[in-house]
């Protein structure tokens, strides 16, 4: 099954409320995550993002789904910069799963 | 309380502000200005308003004369917070493409309804706008997650033409970031918790590296970068410290290395500062100066993904060798 955010209709051309990206993560992201569902995370029409509000959406579904996370979130329509943050906060997510268990 | 606006007031003087500061008799605020010229950053009016809100309009006044350009302080709405009348009568000018008159946030729905305001107010390319969008976006939302301060987060913006240069200042009265840091941290100085908080990786919130699921501990250290890569001004005071990034000498070419210690980088610091109960974050970001924000973002990325490697290995267990 197949999950579609779009998170211009919740965050705006500007994705900067952790807020709205918490609730996106408990309400749809966990979840889905949990049946091992795919979910689309479309930005189209959000011009940007900041680090915050990608780290508040997507670092704990990567921690606590490690591999599910990474095989099932799928990301459209993403601009160059908010490309470059969603890398960002992969690397480090991925960087420090390890050392969680040092 | 006693805050001179003097008429060197950039963030290149910022420590001269800070050491300038009376900030003894916390019921009452008297402003002073210089007699013939005043030049203020936004940090410094809006520090001013964040502790005029603490002590309250009755007990906030401006003593003396202010000269005709005082009129910029009543422009940028200094005299909403005090209980001196404005001297000035005039045609106020349009705000747009100039400045962000001092506003107050207190809430998420707040900052997201000033951050799609202020961009036609300074009249920005879309390029310039991210950058700026971006800057507010971590620096307000660091004050309404972590500073507990009641009156929220006092902020003002100045765009300068002649330089194409935004000026940008964010104040609150809240728990400082040496408190902030206590619980995960313990921070010995003021100074110390200003350079941890700086450090990528670090956030008030846990010790565990990768943050928590709401913080990473990347908002500042973003922000001190952007303005580093853009060879300008930088500044936080809180408690008894003061730390100050210096523009990049322009003479040395290509981008400016980034650092995640703090301590790395050309700075000023002191940590006996008079204190302050909360955080001011300054920064000057010259646009004709700004790369791509994919690019820039890439240059932090790669210090931010070193930083929690080294980090990392700092852990790891070592052989015993007898």
């Amino acid at each position: 099954m197949k999950n579609l955010i779009k998170i211009k209709r919740m965050a705006g051309d500007f994705a900067e409320n952790k807020d709205i990206a918490k609730r996106i993560r408990i309400e749809q992201l966990m979840p889905a995550l949990l049946k091992q569902n795919e979910v689309i995370i479309d930005f189209g029409g959000v011009n940007g993002a900041t680090q915050s509000f990608i780290h508040a959406l997507i670092s704990d579904p990567i921690r606590e789904f490690k591999n599910i996370a990474f095989d099932n979130l799928i990301y459209k329509n993403v601009n160059g910069d908010i490309r470059e943050i969603i890398s960002i906060v992969y690397r480090y997510m991925q960087e420090s799963i390890d050392s969680d268990n040092i | 309380m006693r805050i001179f606006l003097s008429n060197q007031g950039n963030l290149r003087n910022f420590r001269q502000f800070v050491e300038s500061l009376d900030l003894s008799n916390p019921r009452k605020l008297e402003i002073t200005t210089h007699n013939k010229w005043i030049t203020v950053h936004p940090a410094n009016l809006v520090l001013v308003v964040a502790l005029a809100i603490k002590v309250g309009m009755k007990n906030t006044e401006i003593i003396g004369d202010i000269p005709d350009t005082g009129r910029y302080l009543d422009r940028m709405g200094l005299f909403n917070f005090v209980k001196t009348s404005s001297p000035f009568h005039y045609h106020k000018k349009e705000e747009s493409g100039r400045f962000l008159p001092i506003k107050i946030i207190k809430t998420a729905e707040e900052q997201s309804h000033f951050i799609t305001d202020m961009i036609p107010l300074l009249h920005l390319s879309e390029k310039n706008a991210t950058v700026i969008k971006y800057i507010f976006g971590e620096l307000v939302r660091n004050v309404l997650e972590h500073s507990f301060a009641k009156s929220g987060a006092v902020v003002a913006a100045q765009y300068y033409k002649k330089t194409n240069r935004v000026s940008i200042g964010i104040c609150d009265t809240g728990i400082g970031i040496w408190k902030s840091l206590q619980t995960h941290w313990h921070p010995k100085t003021h100074i110390e918790a200003i350079k941890l908080a700086l450090t990528p990786g670090i956030t008030g919130t846990t010790r565990r590296e990768g943050g928590t699921a709401e913080n990473a501990g990347a908002g500042l250290f973003f922000v001190k970068s952007i303005a580093k890569i853009t060879r300008n001004y930088f500044a936080i005071y809180s408690g008894s410290a003061e730390y100050t990034l210096h523009k990049h000498n322009k003479r040395i070419k290509g981008v400016p290395r980034l650092y995640a210690d703090p301590s790395r980088d050309p700075h000023g610091e002191i940590n006996n500062a008079p204190s302050f109960q909360g955080t001011l974050v300054a920064v000057d970001i010259s646009l004709d100066e700004t790369p791509e924000f994919n690019e820039l973002l890439t240059g932090i990325g790669v210090v931010y993904d070193k930083a929690i490697r080294e980090r990392k290995r700092e852990k790891y267990r070592r052989p015993r060798f007898i």
